[in-house]
């Protein structure tokens, strides 16, 4: 492979319908500022419908490929701790993981066909990730609605990139519609001084 | 200042420059959007057709009035206009027309993988294919000088990662051309046979000079790095490979997938060692430089199905695997389901609890084929439900008659039902026929269709009554249901598998997502009533799920207060009376 050391790869996983393209606009939005070459891929129909969803953002110097590899992801965004566990084989070994805390049972377990797997976020950290995870739906009732979930976790993210907060208010301004800027922002505010509640 | 672009949006943008000025499209998974962001420009005319076939139709009337026209759609929506496409291959335009197809490689949202460039070989038209959203509206613009030079309509080949990847696009001022005259002329757009033998040479005198125009168009480039390594390759893959091998390799990267140029091709073949062509799907270049004679490597290494990667030509080209991090235990899968508040979960679990043989459409209903309620037998393509049903119990006689239905949501009768159902009634068999009437178009994102009063703008337009239409296709029971309300459903359905004669049940209640749509309070289980035997847990609605309150203590069934819209399809279900409003639940 071609030195892809100045680019990087953050992966926004979760289950359709949580908000992750939003979450993937705002950080869109917040790159493009830092006037780097900056590509976001997106997925839209079937899978929306309640199924695994991923968004890919990726920058640098020259972004090539919309889409992450395994083994590629820099940063792993997941809102829900089963998808930071399927998604888990994307991490670049030494990658990092953020992850809200709510599960949601997929159709298999909500049947009976499958289990839910408990622990997972010792499990991952047992294979020597960093992951740093938080309560970012009741973060987000705090903020005033549950649906800002995505940017509580965005907030988070942005502690760990190198953009400043004036960049993230921007991107907000420019991704969410005026009405629910208030929400949003303190959602983000919430997220990002969130390290010191992690379980 | 450089914007962040779907490319969708980018192509959008790009007929808006190239001073379009008119777009007629079909919703459709991965191209929906480029239609949805036409019809942000106010002085770009936009319209949802009744399906592809019309949208193309109306691009070409729009053409022959002089006008730059686009219609859009995907892969399979092109099977549905072949018919015009082929024809307006002959014509030609007067003013320029591009049609944008969208494949899904990896079928994200499709029900099969076709490569659409196979359209543009048989249909004879050029075919432009960009690699991110900067070249979507580039080509888009481009695509319009070429249609009127080369007297065609030109195919802007898309697909998943290019339509759904956001990246940097300059934008540049709008343009319209002045509006070309229209003149009458048999010879060029009445293809009867006399005039279309006369076309058809004419047809392939224009492949010849579009191939001559490949050679040095700046659609197609070479970039030479490493000589050891020559790959060619256009689209996503060329993304891919640019990914996994930088300037370890050069690259002739094809912009322009029909017609081919040779003498490129033969050029940069000389200048590398080892040759490979990357291409997602079929062997459509890789075939066209054998025949050439030219040595080269492609679906050897590459598989013909599903999406390449960066990963898969470093594997492929360097042998390199990535090192990567996984759990030991297995990871339930989740697959798409319907929302909470569907209104297609009920009728579908009255389907299933009658054993009926369904035969499917295409559309969020699809879903109703996943587990628990498995309530699908057949789902081929826009319409099929209908005309399979008729066909299946033609040979399968009154036994099937009144066990089997088809369903079809509401636009997709609109798009391709209506002659299914002319069929029926024509052909006289007892069929069945259920619409799935959620007043929208739900599976792409909520257009709107000819049933449900707006049009694209969200404006009010002319409401069809489906009742109506129905009516004068020839079928005389038309009833209505709502599908919240089992027991109605129940009666319903087995009132119109016993009759003699053909009929539709419009299962009527709008998606539960539309914004207009107010939801009740959350339902909420009494645990003490529940008695854990999962009757509501039949229905697959992702709202509930069966807990221990305690540890150790029997699952319950325990509603998510954040996903219930109180549509009470539960509660029906359950014989305890355990399901009721939540203390102090409000209505939103």
């Amino acid at each position: 492979m071609k030195d892809t050391k100045n680019t990087k790869s953050i992966m926004i996983v979760g289950v359709g319908g949580q908000g992750t393209l939003l979450a993937s606009r705002v950080l869109g939005h917040a790159i493009l500022q830092g006037g780097y070459d900056v590509k976001v891929s997106e997925v839209h129909g079937m899978s929306q419908r309640g199924g695994s969803v991923v968004t890919y953002v990726r920058y640098g110097k020259r972004v090539d490929s919309p889409t992450v590899d395994q083994g590629q992801a820099d940063l792993l965004l997941a809102f829900e701790q089963l998808e930071a566990a399927r998604w888990l084989p994307w991490l670049k070994p030494g990658g990092k993981i953020v992850v809200s805390t709510q599960r949601i049972d997929p159709m298999p377990v909500i049947t009976g066909a499958a289990a839910y797997p408990e622990g997972l976020i010792e499990k991952i950290r047992d294979k020597g990730v960093e992951v740093l995870p938080l309560d970012a739906l009741s973060l987000a009732a705090e903020a005033g609605s549950p649906k800002a979930i995505n940017v509580v976790l965005i907030g988070l993210l942005s502690r760990q990139m190198e953009f400043a907060p004036e960049v993230w208010e921007r991107a907000l301004e420019e991704c969410v519609p005026p009405k629910f800027l208030e929400i949003n922002r303190k959602a983000f505010a919430l997220g990002r001084d969130a390290l010191h509640l992690q379980p | 200042m450089k914007k962040l672009m779907l490319g969708n949006e980018a192509v959008a943008r790009g007929l808006y420059e190239a001073g379009c000025c008119l777009a007629s499209s079909y919703p459709g998974t991965p191209s929906t959007e480029i239609t949805e962001a036409a019809a942000k420009y106010d002085d770009l005319y936009c319209e949802w057709a009744p399906n592809e076939k019309v949208a193309m139709e109306v691009a070409l009337g729009a053409s022959i009035g002089g006008r730059r026209s686009f219609c859009a759609m995907k892969h399979v929506g092109l099977n549905v206009a072949a018919d015009p496409l082929f024809t307006a291959s002959y014509t030609g335009v007067n003013a320029g027309i591009l049609i944008a197809v969208a494949d899904d490689p990896g079928m994200h949202s499709s029900q099969n993988e076709q490569d659409s460039r196979h359209y543009a070989i048989a249909a004879k038209i050029p075919m432009l294919e960009p690699s991110d959203s900067a070249e979507c509206r580039d080509f888009a613009k481009l695509a319009y000088e070429l249609s009127e030079q080369f007297d065609t309509p030109v195919l802007l080949r898309l697909s998943t990662r290019v339509s759904h990847s956001q990246s940097l696009v300059e934008e540049g001022e709008r343009a319209v051309p002045e509006q070309k005259q229209y003149e009458k002329n048999a010879a060029k757009y009445v293809m009867m046979p006399a005039f279309a033998k006369r076309k058809h040479p004419a047809v392939e005198e224009r492949t010849r000079a579009l191939a001559a125009y490949a050679e040095a168009s700046p659609l197609n480039r070479m970039e030479l790095n490493d000589a050891r390594i020559g790959v060619i390759t256009s689209g996503a893959a060329y993304q891919y490979a640019r990914e996994a091998l930088g300037e370890g390799a050069s690259y002739l990267k094809l912009g322009m997938v029909h017609p081919l140029p040779a003498g490129l091709i033969a050029d940069f073949a000389a200048r590398v060692d080892t040759l490979y062509v990357i291409e997602e799907l079929d062997d459509v270049i890789e075939s066209f430089v054998r025949k050439l004679g030219i040595q080269c490597r492609g679906k050897e290494l590459f598989p013909l199905c599903g999406e390449l990667s960066p990963n898969l030509v470093a594997e492929k080209l360097l042998g390199q695997r990535p090192e990567t991090i996984s759990l030991e235990e297995a990871i339930p899968v989740r697959p798409p389901v319907m929302c909470a508040g569907c209104p297609h979960r009920g009728l579908f679990y009255i389907l299933a609890r009658n054993h009926c043989m369904v035969s499917g459409d295409i559309g969020c209903y699809t879903l109703g084929a996943g587990a628990p309620l498995n309530a699908m037998d057949t789902t081929i393509c826009m319409g099929a439900s209908i005309s399979g049903l008729h066909g299946f119990n033609k040979v399968c006689g009154p036994e099937s008659e009144r066990r089997s239905v088809a369903v079809i949501g509401d636009s997709t009768f609109m798009h391709s039902g209506m002659t299914g159902l002319a069929n029926v009634a024509y052909n006289g068999s007892n069929s069945t026929v259920i619409i799935l009437d959620n007043s929208i178009t739900g599976m792409t994102g909520h257009q709107q269709n000819p049933t449900t009063g707006y049009n694209i703008k969200g404006d009010p337009a002319c409401k069809i009554s489906l009742e109506k239409v129905c009516e004068a296709l020839g079928i005389r029971r038309v009833s209505v249901v709502d599908p919240y309300d089992l027991k109605a459903v129940e009666e319903r359905l087995k009132e119109e598998l016993a009759v003699e004669e053909p009929s539709v049940i419009i299962s009527r209640r709008p998606c539960a997502l539309l914004k207009h749509v107010k939801h009740g309070a959350p339902l909420s289980i009494d645990p003490e009533r529940c008695r854990s035997c999962r009757a509501c847990m039949k229905i697959g609605c992702p709202a509930i799920s069966m807990k221990a309150l305690a540890a150790g203590g029997t699952p319950k069934a325990v509603i998510d207060p954040t996903q219930c819209v109180g549509c009470g399809v539960c509660g029906q279900l359950c014989g305890f009376g355990a399901v009721g409003q939540q203390e102090g639940g409000k209505a939103e």
